[in-house]
């Protein structure tokens, strides 16, 4: 057990914003693709810099939101005027014009569950990440600006890879090692 | 003139996280501990009187024929209407780019859910026999019955079950960043596990971040219309009917404009007692208070304007009966109530048109009260004035809460102040990240513009 220690990763702290926008460009003309930058907000411009494309997010919601006023109208409609019709105040079974808030609310329901549950089925929902156990890791969510490169990256050498992050400005780095 | 600051004091952003988070890792105060207890208490009286109500039935309350529905509908009006801030703030600011909102968002979501847990129980034990609630659902039942979507009571429903919802998943989708602070900073291991869960393995990886922030945006975005419609929705309720007084196509815009009006109002108090007991005076500024008394003064004038506009259609459509509804609600047996709401919601808010009371804690506090009373007031008016005096003198009435009645409104104060005081002692009442993400500091082209000497 104690000879081998696996290497999952390295994570490499930055001054601020700016710094941290300069280092993404570098670290994506280096070839990388196994990062990510990490920082206590979302930073604006950050996208360009790390070359990342749109979410697709909203597809889902829009599909959610269609599926959801499409059933709630589907059901409302077939329940007055087919499953259970009465004539109330004298007006047609399907009145359509009164089904419309309900649409509209199941709508909306539809598509808020869908923006939670498809944000957390495409950033996927870790609780044991291994950059969880690095101390440094954990000052993002208070005031650290950090890049993290994953073992998996072809690109990957612990050795290198940290001599790559101090050049380009980052103050500290820490190798992410874990006992087998 | 340059704007001040949003958040005073120039902190770093460490400054933040530690003031922030410190409020909830110290140890409990002792003054937290007496609200507590005082809320606590009041919910449990809430808890036994809807046990009365349950076993004894709605008799125990002062309805009566005509006035059918009394003092429980008020208060879900009342405590829907509070509601409405919390998601204006959260969502139509937010679209909006109205950075200061970031102070007051968290507070204010927090404040909607509790006030629309609050308005959700009125209705529900006012059915009376709550264990039938699910005939609203549209679930296939033993006597093959579904229910009348026709009807404005089911939008209601469905309009308020949604409202709270969605509040509840943009707010949590908005703690789930705070969360991962109080999860990275926590030393003892139950706080580990159970911030851990919650905060979903957060990372704050801008491949997390560039999605969250599509997710927060389309929230504020379905959120937005639900400003408008939640109460317009509620407001049908009323005005389907063919009740004089009720039947009004002013209904949605004038409930609206109250809700955000009461909304705001109590969101101004809750903050100025969190400043005077928590050290966020920076973060909530007097500038912020400023601007929400701003918001008061406007949607107080147009409530203000909606009980004119009444008046004068009830005179202009030369319909009797709608006449003498209106002349009754300012002048026959429930005149004190109607003006009462007069004086708390267009005559009062007028104090804010002067600089130097905006800009005063005590009179902001004091002015906000009123605003809340008054609006109480107004849904009273509505609800009990109106039907009071239907079409058939024979059965007209004067109405009466019980001591069921007042001890319910004040026990519903207690649910909701138990899960704010719960709220403030355990989760982050401010949304650190995004009061972060507005520091001078947070934009990766300050250090460039200092440089320059411009404005950064």
């Amino acid at each position: 057990m104690s000879e081998g220690k696996k290497v999952m990763g390295i994570v490499a702290q930055f001054a601020g914003t700016a710094e941290l926008i300069a280092a993404a460009e570098k670290v994506k003309a280096e070839g990388f693709s196994k990062w990510d930058c990490h920082s206590p907000f979302p930073i604006h411009g950050m996208d360009q810099a790390m070359g990342e494309k749109r979410s697709n997010l909203g597809w889902i919601v829009g599909a959610c939101a269609i599926l959801g006023g499409g059933g709630a109208l589907l059901l409302q409609g077939w329940s007055a005027a087919s499953a259970y019709p009465h004539v109330i105040s004298g007006k047609p079974l399907f009145s359509y014009q009164a089904f419309f808030p309900i649409t509209f609310a199941v709508a909306v329901l539809a598509s808020a569950f869908g923006s939670l549950l498809g944000l957390l089925a495409i950033i996927g929902v870790r609780l044991n990440h291994p950059l969880f156990e690095s101390d440094l890791f954990k000052s993002f969510s208070d005031d650290g600006f950090l890049v993290s490169i994953e073992a998996d990256d072809p690109k990957f050498d612990p050795d290198k890879t940290k001599e790559f992050l101090l050049s380009i400005g980052s103050g500290t780095t820490e190798l992410l090692e874990y006992s087998e | 003139m340059a704007e001040p600051p949003l958040i005073a004091g120039n902190p770093t952003f460490g400054k933040v996280t530690d003031v922030i988070t410190k409020i909830l890792e110290d140890k409990t105060q002792f003054r937290w501990y007496i609200a507590f207890g005082i809320s606590s208490a009041m919910l449990a009286v809430l808890g036994g009187l809807i046990g009365y109500l349950v076993w004894e039935g709605t008799g125990v309350w002062g309805l009566t024929n005509p006035v059918g529905w009394g003092w429980a509908i008020v208060n879900f009006v009342f405590w829907v209407g509070i509601g409405h801030a919390g998601t204006l703030i959260s969502a139509v600011l937010f679209l909006l780019r109205q950075k200061w909102r970031t102070s007051i968002n968290r507070f204010a979501e927090s404040m909607t859910l509790f006030a629309v847990i609050c308005a959700l129980m009125f209705p529900t034990i006012h059915v009376g026999r709550i264990w039938l609630l699910y005939w609203f659902a549209p679930v296939p039942n033993q006597m093959g019955m579904w229910p009348n979507f026709r009807s404005p009571l089911m939008w209601d429903f469905f309009a308020v079950g949604t409202y709270f919802a969605c509040s509840l998943i943009f707010w949590f989708v908005g703690l789930i960043p705070d969360l991962a602070t109080v999860r990275d900073r926590a030393v003892s291991k139950i706080r580990k596990l159970i911030f851990g869960v919650l905060a979903l393995g957060w990372r704050g990886g801008n491949r997390q971040w560039k999605h969250y922030e599509v997710a927060y945006l389309i929230l504020a975005g379905i959120s937005t219309p639900l400003v408008l419609s939640v109460h317009s929705i509620v407001s049908t309720d009323f005005a389907t009917s063919i009740i004089p007084g009720w039947h009004t196509t002013i209904f949605p815009p004038y409930f609206v404009a109250g809700a955000i009006f009461s909304g705001f109002a109590m969101v101004m108090t809750l903050a100025i007692i969190a400043r005077i007991v928590y050290p966020v005076n920076n973060f909530i500024t007097i500038n912020h208070l400023e601007k929400m008394a701003k918001i008061i003064l406007l949607t107080g004038m147009m409530v203000g304007y909606a009980y004119a506009t009444e008046f004068f259609i009830a005179w202009y459509s030369g319909n009797t009966y709608e006449r003498f509804a209106f002349i009754r609600r300012a002048f026959g047996p429930y005149g004190w109530a109607y003006w009462i709401m007069v004086s708390c919601n267009v005559l009062i808010p007028q104090f804010f048109w002067f600089r130097k009371i905006r800009r005063n804690i005590v009179w902001l506090f004091i002015l906000t009260i009123f605003v809340n009373i008054g609006m109480w007031f107004e849904r009273f008016v509505i609800v009990v004035s109106t039907l009071s005096a239907d079409f058939l003198p024979s059965s007209w009435d004067y109405y009466h809460p019980t001591w069921v009645d007042v001890w319910t409104l004040i026990g519903s104060f207690g649910l909701f102040f138990t899960l704010f005081l719960l709220f403030l002692r355990f989760l982050p009442m401010i949304a650190m990240s995004e009061v972060k993400g507005v520091l001078p500091q947070a934009d990766p082209h300050h250090a460039h513009k200092a440089n320059e000497g411009g404005q950064a």
